[in-house]
């Protein structure tokens, strides 16, 4: 767990260009972290290619938070 | 122009205009992809003239208007590539009728081809093009689809279909270093433009203030600009390349 949140956390500070401090599990993509909807699209896919798996439009609708990244990707691994 | 180290997938380029676009981009340089529909010979041919240039070239059947088959074939493409600078959305039927005689089915498969099927390409390159922060979408419309013409409401309404679906997707991609572009190309003589009786072509070319028919090649050459560097800061544009007919 701590270490699917220590990668996904490097992507999204890549990514967002925000600081580490502001991500915990309920930090929301859109209202907390500045991204908008395409950066949001850009960072599944980026999550996709890091931990290696397809994520559905679907399922990848439903992830709005930190958490529900990891989450996701841990229910997957 | 110099497109050397781009690939490009140009749908619909076993005949006709998409032919001479993929010839085109080869020529200066660009590696391309030729898809089809059910011409593999003609296909074979086009990819086989491509690499005869030095150029890296393979043919994909794919129906553009089934979703899973274009995800295929982009797949394919930037797998034998391994990367996809150019799509060129250039695959198109008629199905003409005059709308009281338009059968349902005729709506809609030109529709699903011309219309959905451009949406469906962009879809399906868009991952790829984002991540390379790179890309250049070329849709071929149809002057038809800025003035309108009896007997093709089916394919006027794809056509400026295409046209609001060129802007859309520019607005969106823009800020990734996408740009996307149309161009609407008058009556140019292929395939296409054989089968209108003699009459008609007529009175056609009565109403192109250059007086002919365009070629292939006039399209190709605009693709070709579209698709280079000096074309980097147009997005979201219309190019008439039409004799005239619309201004
Ligand atoms: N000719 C004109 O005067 C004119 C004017 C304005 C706009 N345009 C547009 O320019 C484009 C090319 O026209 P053209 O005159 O070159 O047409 P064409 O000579 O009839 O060639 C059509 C091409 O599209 C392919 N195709 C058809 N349906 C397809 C599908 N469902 N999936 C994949 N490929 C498909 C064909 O493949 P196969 O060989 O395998 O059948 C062929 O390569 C079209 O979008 C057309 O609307 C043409």
């Amino acid at each position: 767990m701590a270490d699917v949140l220590e990668r996904v956390t490097k992507i999204i500070v890549d990514r967002l260009g925000v600081e580490e401090s502001q991500i915990n599990l309920d930090a929301k993509f859109k209202e907390d972290l500045g991204a908008d909807s395409l950066d949001v699209v850009e960072l599944v896919m980026e999550l996709e290619d890091e931990f290696d798996m397809e994520i559905s439009d679907d399922d990848a609708e439903n992830i709005t938070t930190v958490g529900d990244a990891v989450t996701y990707i841990n229910s997957k691994n | 122009m110099n497109l050397e180290g781009k690939t490009a997938l140009v749908t619909g380029a076993s005949r006709g205009i998409g032919k001479a676009i993929a010839l085109e981009l080869a020529c200066h340089g660009a590696d391309v992809a030729v898809n089809y529909a059910g011409n593999e010979q003609k296909a074979k041919e086009v990819a086989d003239e491509i690499q005869a240039m030095g150029r890296r070239s393979f043919i994909v059947q794919c129906d553009i208007s089934d979703s899973d088959a274009v995800q295929a074939m982009v797949k394919e493409t930037v797998a034998q590539f391994g990367r996809l600078d150019i799509l060129v959305n250039n695959a198109g039927i008629t199905r003409d009728n005059l709308i009281m005689r338009m059968k349902d089915q005729e709506w809609d498969d030109v529709i699903n081809t011309n219309l959905k099927g451009v949406f469906l390409c962009t879809k399906a390159v868009t991952r790829q093009m984002m991540k390379q922060r790179s890309g250049r979408i070329i849709n071929i419309s149809s002057v038809v689809g800025r003035i309108g013409n009896a007997g093709q409401a089916n394919y006027t309404a794809a056509k400026a279909g295409v046209i609001g679906l060129t802007k859309a997707s520019a607005r969106e991609l823009a800020a990734r270093g996408i740009t996307v572009n149309a161009i609407a190309p008058g009556f140019i003589a292929t395939d296409m433009t054989d089968k209108l009786p003699a009459e008609a072509k007529e009175q056609l070319i009565g109403q192109i203030p250059l007086g002919t028919l365009g070629d292939t090649a006039d399209i190709a050459a605009a693709a070709a600009f579209l698709a280079s560097d000096g074309a980097k800061y147009i997005t979201g544009q219309v190019l008439g390349v039409d004799g005239g007919m619309a201004m």
